[in-house]
């Protein structure tokens, strides 16, 4: 075993999860559907309701359809995690994950690979919809989608991270519709995705509270800022802090010794 | 190094066994899936597992591929600890899981690359291990088809050329030919035979079928988590005083049930 072992797994499953997506088109049909939904309809709907004074990154007045552009990316990173941890539950019934998990590689490494390639993927479908925006006058400064990139990579490894983890704990597929009702929604909402938390300290300042303590805000607030060439140190600590956090913890549940995955197996 | 590369010669005392488990328990909340199992895989013997369902045949194979930790007694492969030393360990095992773990919109190939690419193979190697597995398990035309579109013997026939790509010394089969037809049953078994026969391939199989027992195997009977037998076939036929496997495991295994 030597450092091209590594890269080889590496490549793998990155090239496996990118295939495994292009065959699933109701699924990249679905990640695009979903935030453009938001944009076309919901934002044109609240656009004259809810007024954004300028805050930063923001230099100038924004419609409210670029205000909510970076959340929606986001919230296209938090449901590709999710589905990718759903994916993960469901290869550990179908039995691939055994085949990921027998290879020769330390458990963490495999698992990590994983992370990494399904944040690739999170990556090509957000990319994707700041195009479709971009002809809904959700336009940003050119650099803006290239500092997002790695911007992009730390959300979506860590909303990843949240999937793996969950993975390493939900017993059986059906509880996860729970999960998104519990992780999903309440993650997104209570978040500065859908309006700025100034605007939700007014109406209630527990929700607030919260609010700033969802990692989902941050990784929000890290792509917003980073669409505009901008870093936000706070926010890009909070989440990678988050993020390893929560892959330690996956790891952890997938470890052979000490995890989850032993108790949790019936026959 | 393949396997291909040194002279097998049948030498039971010199070289390490494929896999020695000693004094392993495992229990999962509330039922002990394992008690006190022990047992050794002699290299380049053919050695079936053989229990009922539920006797504990893959919670056995999960501990002797890692996915589970052994958190009581040993177990080794070769010469490594899988404790202590997985990956090494685990680069020497190919695997056959009984539950199907190819992905079925990608094709033969697209599968086959994968697990190569997990076994650290460059693309080199890769492409000539798969073009030759996939022609000595008789499927070299349909490398470009999706495993969908195969038989269920074809399937196991990929995931068996998968489990040999990184030419491991040991192979484990959790039950392979479940649900398969006569056909396919024998074709796979017969192949696995091969291997172990002319490549020295050290095989453990496990299976619920008494009929894929051969009276050269060595076999281990594993029962409600426990090893009541492990010796040659006529052994268990000599201790049971039956006169094919059949009797005889219904002997041991009849017993123990009415306790």
């Amino acid at each position: 075993m030597n450092a091209s072992h590594y890269y080889r797994a590496l490549a793998g499953i990155i090239i496996r999860e990118g295939l495994r997506f292009l065959h699933q088109r109701q699924r990249f049909m679905g990640a695009l559907v979903r935030p453009l939904i938001w944009l076309f309809i919901f934002a044109a709907g609240f656009r004259s309701v809810l007024g954004v004074s300028i805050i930063p990154p923001y230099e100038t007045y924004i419609l409210y359809e670029v205000y909510i552009a970076p959340g929606l990316v986001a919230m296209i990173q938090l449901f590709n995690g999710m589905q990718s941890s759903l994916s993960m539950v469901y290869d550990r019934e179908m039995g691939s994950m055994r085949v990921l998990l027998v290879s020769p590689l330390p458990r963490w490494y495999l698992l990590t690979c994983r992370l990494i390639a399904s944040t690739f993927i999170s990556i090509l479908q957000a990319y994707v919809f700041l195009l479709v925006a971009w002809f809904w006058e959700v336009q940003l400064p050119p650099i803006g989608y290239i500092t997002a990139l790695p911007a992009m990579f730390i959300s979506g490894f860590m909303l990843g991270a949240i999937g793996l983890m969950l993975s390493s704990i939900i017993r059986q597929l059906e509880n996860f519709a729970g999960v998104m009702n519990f992780v999903i929604f309440p993650m997104f909402f209570a978040s500065s995705a859908l309006y700025p938390l100034w605007k939700i300290r007014d109406s209630s300042i527990s929700l607030f509270n919260i609010s700033s303590y969802n990692p989902f805000t941050h990784a929000v607030e890290l792509i917003r800022f980073s669409l505009y060439g901008q870093l936000n140190l706070y926010s890009l600590v909070y989440v990678s802090a988050v993020a390893i956090l929560f892959l330690g913890i996956a790891v952890y549940g997938y470890d052979p010794g000490r995890g989850f995955m032993a108790r949790k197996q019936d026959t | 190094m393949g396997r291909g590369d040194k002279v097998v010669e049948p030498e039971p005392n010199s070289a390490p066994d494929a896999l020695s488990v000693d004094g392993v328990s495992f229990s999962f909340p509330g039922r002990l899936a394992l008690d006190n199992v022990s047992i050794s895989v002699p290299s380049a013997r053919f050695c079936v597992l053989l229990g009922v369902n539920g006797a504990g045949k893959t919670t056995f194979f999960s501990l002797a591929t890692r996915l589970y930790n052994c958190r009581s007694g040993a177990i080794r492969i070769f010469d490594d600890d899988i404790r202590k030393q997985p990956s090494h360990a685990l680069s020497r095992i190919g695997v056959v899981f009984q539950q199907p773990t190819l992905d079925l919109d990608l094709s033969i190939n697209q599968n086959l690359y994968y697990f190569a690419a997990l076994q650290g193979l460059g693309p080199q190697d890769a492409r000539r291990r798969v073009a030759d597995e996939l022609d000595r398990n008789g499927l070299a035309g349909r490398a470009k088809d999706k495993v969908r579109h195969l038989s269920g013997g074809q399937r196991r026939r990929v995931e068996l050329a998968r489990a040999l790509l990184h030419r491991p010394s040991f192979l484990l089969l959790d039950e392979p030919t479940v649900g398969l037809d006569v056909h396919s049953r024998q074709s796979i078994l017969e192949h696995v035979r091969d291997l172990c026969l002319k490549e020295g391939v050290s095989v453990l199989w496990s299976t619920h079928l008494i009929d894929e027992v051969d009276e050269s195997d060595l076999l281990f009977v594993l029962h409600a988590g426990r090893v009541l037998f492990s010796g040659s076939v006529p052994d268990v036929l000599e201790k049971t005083g039956a006169t094919t496997v059949q009797e005889a495991f219904v002997a041991l295994t009849g017993g123990e049930r009415k306790q």
